[in-house]
């Protein structure tokens, strides 16, 4: 069981504000923290594994007090068991794949274990220099996986990665969460991302959790009746006679929609169906 | 003039010289400019500017500072003669003592902007894997400045070798002590003694050009890509 409560004082670009969370998450466990930038969800994760100091708060592991501002007691991060996963990776670059992960633990059974799962013991004796992003995360998972933490940390792990590879790693993330027993953080403004991975979800925004529950609750609004909706972005809208045809991108796929005055190119809209049953076909994907 | 009459022990002098004051400005610098770099204090801009000052003021002034300092009034002169017996001005240990002061910016310098440029998120990932400060320092940051070190000892270096007025003025010229090459050039010059002066000044040159480009070769291999 992990507890968090902890407040601190931010500088956002729109102008100062305060991170305020409470929140418990139990073992096991697979928390998503969403929300825009700029509104304190990496700062959370930091304050949770050491690495920024929150004004004033209690964080508690596994029945360890790693924070509490009333005892002034404050854990660096080293004596905390976590794994941070940086978005730009952070790998070592004068250590070559395998001494990158035992730069933290010498155990040569668990390196070569932990670089054959993550289908990158080929990549031993290489610089990071020579990596690709995707590859590059793979490591960074991996030593951040041989300390065995308490805790995994991802602070938006597969921004920077393209399409493709950010879905075949999200697979392996949720994989090695599972086998690992792992409890996990996530910061992600990917609404798919976070479906696909977490149990849980805190929306934050400035600085506060405005909604909390199964990705189910946070992304599915109730207000429409039918099951079938997504959310689109609107990037055209064209006259057709007494109506307005707006095309509207569904990740990546378009549809063309009728759509009354209200909608302007640019809104976020949620796309739904109602009074028939959508029918569903397998497909391949290329 | 015979090249085997001449005396080589400036030479000596000057690459003893050289390579003590790099090495004890390695041990120096590294802690100064690992706090000047990563800490806010109080009196930081006080201290930057305070180590930076070598480099404006002419070396006359520096010298005659600390032949003051390390004269037989200065307190440092004092302590150092009940120490060691001997006074510290015009001796080879306070040529040492004064170049570490003159040549100081030369290797803090680079040595700041080196562990600036080691992205911070590479130390704290060090942090988070339950690394302590002093391991992330030699196996995290240092490993990843090392053209910035390079740079900082082949300046101090070079910056200590070719030094003259500082030298002059806190150790005199006397032979086998203080008598560097860069100042038996100017006595050889002195007494129109236009032969030495040349094999002196060009086995400098050679020199120096050759340590440089083994320097330079040397950092180009170390480059670390990111």
């Amino acid at each position: 069981m992990i507890k968090v409560n902890v407040k601190k004082k931010l500088k956002g670009y729109k102008g100062d504000f305060t991170l305020d969370v409470d929140f418990e998450l139990e073992k096991g466990k697979f928390l998503s923290v969403f929300g825009k930038s700029g509104h304190g969800k990496t700062t959370l994760l930091r304050i949770i594994a050491g690495l920024e100091k929150p004004d004033e708060g209690y964080i508690e592991f596994n029945g360890k007090v790693y924070f509490d501002s009333n005892k002034k007691i404050n854990l660096p991060p080293q004596k905390r068991n976590v794994g941070f996963v940086f978005q730009d990776f952070a790998l070592f670059p004068n250590m070559t794949v395998y001494e990158n992960l035992a730069f933290v633990n010498r155990n040569e059974r668990n390196i070569n274990e932990i670089l054959k799962k993550l289908e990158i013991y080929e990549l031993k004796d290489r610089y990071p220099s020579t990596l690709s992003g995707g590859q590059k995360q793979r490591v960074a998972l991996g030593r951040a996986l041989i300390r065995n933490p308490e805790i995994l940390l991802l602070d938006e792990p597969l921004s920077a990665l393209d399409e493709s590879i950010r879905l075949k790693l999200q697979d392996e993330i949720k994989k090695l969460h599972n086998e690992y027993g792992l409890t996990s953080i996530l910061v992600s403004h990917d609404k798919k991302e976070v479906f696909k991975l977490a149990d849980r979800v805190f929306v934050l925004e400035n600085g506060k959790i405005i909604k909390q529950g199964t990705p189910r609750d946070i992304f599915i609004e109730k207000d429409i009746s039918g099951k079938f909706s997504f959310y689109g972005q609107v990037i055209d809208i064209r006259p057709a006679g007494i109506v307005n045809i707006a095309t509207i991108d569904i990740n990546d796929n378009l549809v063309e929609v009728v759509v009354g005055n209200d909608v302007k190119i640019g809104d976020s809209v949620l796309v739904g169906v109602k009074g028939f049953n959508p029918v569903v076909k397998v497909i391949s994907l290329l | 003039m015979d090249i085997s009459n001449i005396d080589w022990i400036p030479f000596w002098l000057s690459l003893k010289l050289a390579v003590m004051t790099t090495v004890i400005l390695v041990f120096i610098g590294i802690p100064v400019a690992y706090f000047l770099s990563y800490k806010n204090f109080k009196f930081k801009t006080f201290l930057e500017a305070l180590f930076s000052l070598p480099l404006i003021l002419p070396p006359t002034v520096l010298g005659f500072y600390l032949l003051l300092l390390m004269g037989k009034n200065g307190w440092l002169g004092k302590i150092w003669e009940k120490l060691a017996g001997h006074q510290l001005a015009f001796h080879f240990e306070g040529l040492v003592f004064a170049s570490i002061v003159f040549s100081f910016p030369f290797m803090v310098y680079p040595l700041i902007s080196g562990f600036k440029s080691v992205p911070k998120n590479i130390i704290e990932a060090s942090y988070t894997l339950g690394k302590s400060k002093v391991e992330t320092l030699f196996k995290v940051i240092l490993p990843n400045m090392k053209p910035a070190i390079l740079t900082g000892i082949t300046l101090s270096f070079a910056h200590t070798i070719g030094e003259f007025g500082v030298v002059l003025m806190v150790g005199g010229s006397i032979d086998g002590q203080t008598k560097v090459v860069s100042i038996a050039i100017y006595e050889a010059v002195e007494q129109l003694d236009y032969s030495t002066a040349h094999i002196y000044s060009i086995v400098l040159v050679v020199f120096s050009f050759l340590t440089l480009l083994i320097l330079y070769l040397l950092n180009k291999k170390f480059e670390v890509k990111i």
